[in-house]
């Protein structure tokens, strides 16, 4: 095995016994990425010259024998979070030239922690999106199918770990922007429960859903990048100020006498017979493990993909109106007036995705449809909660599919927006209640291509979620493999 | 249908999009593809139901009032696209 391949827990293990330094580990990521890179594209911008010089840093870090959780170990970050002197485009052509002067707090914890960045990852424009399509940049690849799609809006970040271009990455979350992508490509993806990681220096899409999380090659490390990421923040007001477990802990401990709830509502017609396979069988796994499978029921998740698009666009719509062509980003020049200005550079800035977004939230806000649309949305969205909340008397936690096919076919879904918005289906729910959701790899099509099963618990229990993933992905046996590239 | 192309072209004013008479045909049909499958919700009778906006209860997140560094002006101007002095500069707003 190559460096590049191996998880965080191997690596700090081979730096530790002098095996490893962290210059080679970065050498060898940036090997795969010069190999991979010009099919996959999972990055907009590449920091070789950076990454290197911190490496050499820590290496000397280690010398002292001061390691930290990530020292030297080579992480990707999602084009959406901001990074001090580095362009960060968010995708967009309306941020194209952006460069930050402040870092993101999840970049300055990454830091802290011994990280070293290897490039800004692609994502679809503002994180609108399931297919990394939008991107302004061009789109990213699959890389156990370089003709398909690799998931949304994270792609980048997904691939990156999937192809062995970076160790871990970051990504964010507002629908699935997380968990489909690690679904569609085979890798770990959290998304933390709203409030838990600090999104001070994250590109705002949809503020009351978007959060911050992880993808990484095995459970594990997703539990070493979580105590990295999570904690409040006095500088992000949604933060919250609950404690934070050490997740490592929760790793390796069985789940005897848990209580599994399988939603009825997620296993309906429209899923592909072979995710739908693949995730009965991971249920017989849980149960072997020693936990409980219960029928329950979420009663309105029917509605959740509805309320998203009400909900996500009307608070887009807000956020996006910061870019007009003043403080920072493009401006069309030669414009008659200032109206003239904003109204030519936003045409120009703003690719058709984020645009019909910006519509559909400006409408449903407009007078005369605000109650109709987004009073109503708002309402349907306390009974999504209240559906989960109901759940958790009846189990522990939730099993579903992550999403109802494996990975689509580049350009198969570009003209029909409601068809792209489907196929987050099953992970929408979790950002409108607020819950934390986790990805797990659980098989492959008989064409190759991997399933995901998501697991769901309540607010904050996250280490729930890293003990029942951590305890399926040990007894799986999932075949190890790798894309072929 | 419920939008028009008239009111299309209204909302794009509003949200201060200038789009071509081709994105105006395309959004209106798709808009109403998307506001058709929302429609769905009206399914629900939600009289009575408090809407939610938060998932977390979150309360204001007061600080000390104590100065603490911040950006300065260098800075805030550095990305725009036509800073003068301490100032943005923009287009003339009216005649």
């Amino acid at each position: 095995m190559e460096l590049n391949q191996l998880t965080i827990h191997e690596l700090q293990e081979k730096i530790k016994n002098g095996e490893a330094s962290a210059v080679k580990i970065t050498e060898s990521v940036f090997q795969r990425i010069e190999a991979v890179e010009a099919r996959v594209h999972s990055y907009i911008r590449l920091l070789k010259e950076e990454a290197l010089a911190a490496a050499a840093k820590a290496d000397e870090v280690i010398k002292k024998g001061e390691i930290k959780p990530l020292t030297g170990i080579p992480i990707a970050l999602k084009d959406i979070v901001c990074t001090k002197g580095i362009p960060t485009t968010c995708g967009s052509h309306i941020l194209h030239n952006f460069v930050p002067p402040y870092d993101a707090t999840v970049v300055e914890k990454l830091r802290d922690a011994g990280a070293v960045f290897v490039g800004k990852a692609n994502m679809d424009e503002f994180a609108m999106g399931s297919s990394t399509e939008t991107s302004y940049f061009g789109p990213t690849r699959n890389p156990w199918d370089l003709e398909r799609i690799p998931g949304g809006s994270s792609g980048g970040s997904a691939t990156a770990v999937a192809a062995d271009e970076c160790i871990a990455s970051i990504g964010s979350d507002t629908g699935g922007s997380i968990r489909q992508p690690a679904a569609l490509c085979g890798v770990v993806g959290l998304k933390p429960t709203y409030g838990r990681v600090s999104r001070f220096g994250l590109i705002a899409f949809a503020s009351s859903l978007d959060q911050i999380g992880p993808f990484t090659k095995d459970v594990e490390d997703c539990a070493i990048m979580m105590n990295v990421l999570a904690g409040y923040d006095p500088k992000e007001s949604t933060s919250v100020p609950a404690e934070v477990p050490n997740y490592r802990q929760f790793i390796g401990r069985d789940i005897k006498g848990w209580k599994i709830g399988i939603p009825k509502e997620y296993f309906v017609k429209g899923i592909d017979p072979e995710v739908s396979a693949a995730v009965k069988k991971a249920i017989t796994v849980i149960e072997k493990c020693g936990g409980k499978c219960v029928e329950i029921s979420l009663p309105h998740t029917q509605y959740c993909l509805a309320v998203y698009y009400i909900i996500a666009p009307a608070e887009a719509c807000s956020n996006l109106a910061r870019y007009d062509g003043v403080k920072y980003g493009l401006r069309v020049s030669d414009s008659r007036d200032l109206l003239d200005m904003y109204k030519r550079t936003r045409m120009q800035g703003f690719g058709a995705e984020v645009k019909r977004r910006i519509m559909i939230g400006t409408y449903a806000l407009s007078a005369g449809y605000y109650d109709a649309y987004y009073g109503k949305a708002s309402q349907v969205r306390a009974l999504i909660k209240r559906d989960f909340e109901a759940a958790w008397k009846k189990c522990d936690v939730i099993l579903t599919p992550t999403t109802p096919t494996p990975a689509f076919k580049i350009g198969e879904k570009t003209d029909d927006p409601l068809q792209m918005y489907l196929s987050d289906i099953f992970t929408i729910s979790t950002n409108l209640a607020g819950i934390p959701g986790i990805s797990v790899p659980c098989g492959f099509t008989s064409a190759g291509l991997p399933i995901g099963v998501q697991f769901l618990a309540g607010h904050f229990e996250e280490g729930k979620l890293l003990q029942i993933a951590s305890a399926y992905e040990k007894n799986a046996d999932i075949e190890k493999r790798r894309p072929k590239l | 249908m419920k939008l028009s192309i008239q009111e299309v072209q209204y909302v794009a004013r509003l949200a201060r999009l200038e789009i071509t008479d081709k994105e105006t045909e395309k959004f209106t049909a798709q808009l109403n593809d998307i506001l058709g499958y929302i429609d769905k919700l009206n399914e629900l009778n939600t009289a009575g139901v408090e809407p939610m906006s938060h998932a977390i209860a979150v309360t204001n997140a007061f600080r000390e009032d104590k100065i603490v560094e911040s950006i300065g002006t260098e800075k805030s101007l550095s990305n725009a696209p036509d800073a003068r002095g301490e100032f943005f500069r923009v287009p003339k707003v009216i005649d």
